[in-house]
């Protein structure tokens, strides 16, 4: 019947597991507030080797990276075999474009 | 009406987004888009860490960027990640005004982070008479970093349009996949976002 769309009312089994999730996205949330805070602060501080600092920005980077994609883009549920193939492809061919111009650059 | 679509309770699929066939292929579609955009920003990061030096006796990096401003469009665009996984979040318990309130939050949040970027080139430009033109460093940035802020005007333009061409109709298997590709752009916009606070901004202030 055309009045019962969008009732709230979603089977309550499904409705806990939805708010279990969103837990677990908001602590996702914390820790990339947190790598991000540390990453302006090691720079902010200024009082580290750029050889040094360099490789923990990167580190941070993917690390927060990684959140994104298998947390807030739901990389790590069920169902995803094909969107991490289309990705990971995707993250080859940016690593080969990089050593790509690296190497013209530098080598 | 596409009464075949429309949710209630006894029939609400747990992911509405994927619940028929247009909406799989959406999905898969959507992240292969993704895995494309990705070698694009790393085509044009490349360019950028070749080029940062090139300064032509203009502006350097580590004269231009303010670290104060950087990080708060990074906190702005980061919580519209969040805001937007809470849409995502109702989504899934049918609840559309709940919804619409969260992609409304996402939406003023990621014209602030706009409104700052706007702010930043054209400080850039009317201080320090840096520009796109001005050194090979500058055309490097400015494509960089200019592409990043086309992504999230597209992406303001896309959230608008959602909103408000569904505002009426409430939530239904036809647009559930519609909303949901949406929060996947939102999020590898602040994925690009992440490298770009780093490799541009971060690394440029270490040297």
């Amino acid at each position: 019947m055309a009045d019962n769309t969008n009732s709230k009312d979603v089977n309550p089994f499904q409705k806990q597991k939805n708010k279990e999730e969103m837990q677990k996205q908001l602590i996702t949330f914390a820790l990339m507030i947190v790598f991000t805070i540390i990453a302006f602060v090691v720079v902010a501080a200024g009082v580290m080797d750029s050889m040094f600092v360099i490789p923990i920005l990167l580190i941070l980077a993917v690390v927060q990276v990684g959140f994104q994609f298998y947390y807030f883009m739901h990389l790590k549920d069920k169902g995803h075999d094909m969107p991490a193939v289309m990705i990971y492809g995707g993250i080859w061919a940016a690593l080969l474009t990089l050593a790509g111009l690296g190497v013209i650059t530098w080598w | 009406m596409s009464h075949d679509h429309s949710l209630n309770p006894e029939t609400m699929p747990s992911e509405p987004e994927k619940a028929t066939q247009e909406g799989k292929n959406k999905f898969i579609g959507f992240w292969f888009f993704l895995g494309g955009e990705t070698v694009l920003f790393a085509a044009l990061f490349g360019t950028y860490i070749a080029l940062r030096n090139s300064t032509a006796d203009g502006p350097t990096a580590n004269e231009l960027f303010g670290l104060e401003l950087v990080f708060i469009m990074t906190i702005l665009l980061l919580t519209s990640s969040l805001t937007s996984v809470y849409a995502m979040y109702h989504l899934k318990n049918n609840d559309f005004k709940k919804m619409q309130l969260w992609l409304g939050i996402t939406a003023i949040l990621g014209f602030s982070f706009l409104a700052c970027e706007i702010y930043e080139f054209t400080h850039y430009i009317t201080e320090f008479g840096f520009t796109f033109r001005s050194s090979a460093f500058g055309s490097a940035f400015y494509a960089l970093v200019g592409f990043h802020g086309g992504h999230v005007t597209f992406g303001m333009a896309w959230l608008i349009a959602l909103m408000l061409r569904n505002a009426k109709r409430g939530l239904n298997l036809y647009n559930a996949p519609k909303f949901y590709v949406f929060s996947l752009y939102w999020h590898f916009i602040d994925v690009v976002w992440v490298f770009i606070f780093t490799v541009v901004y971060l690394m440029g202030k270490v040297g």
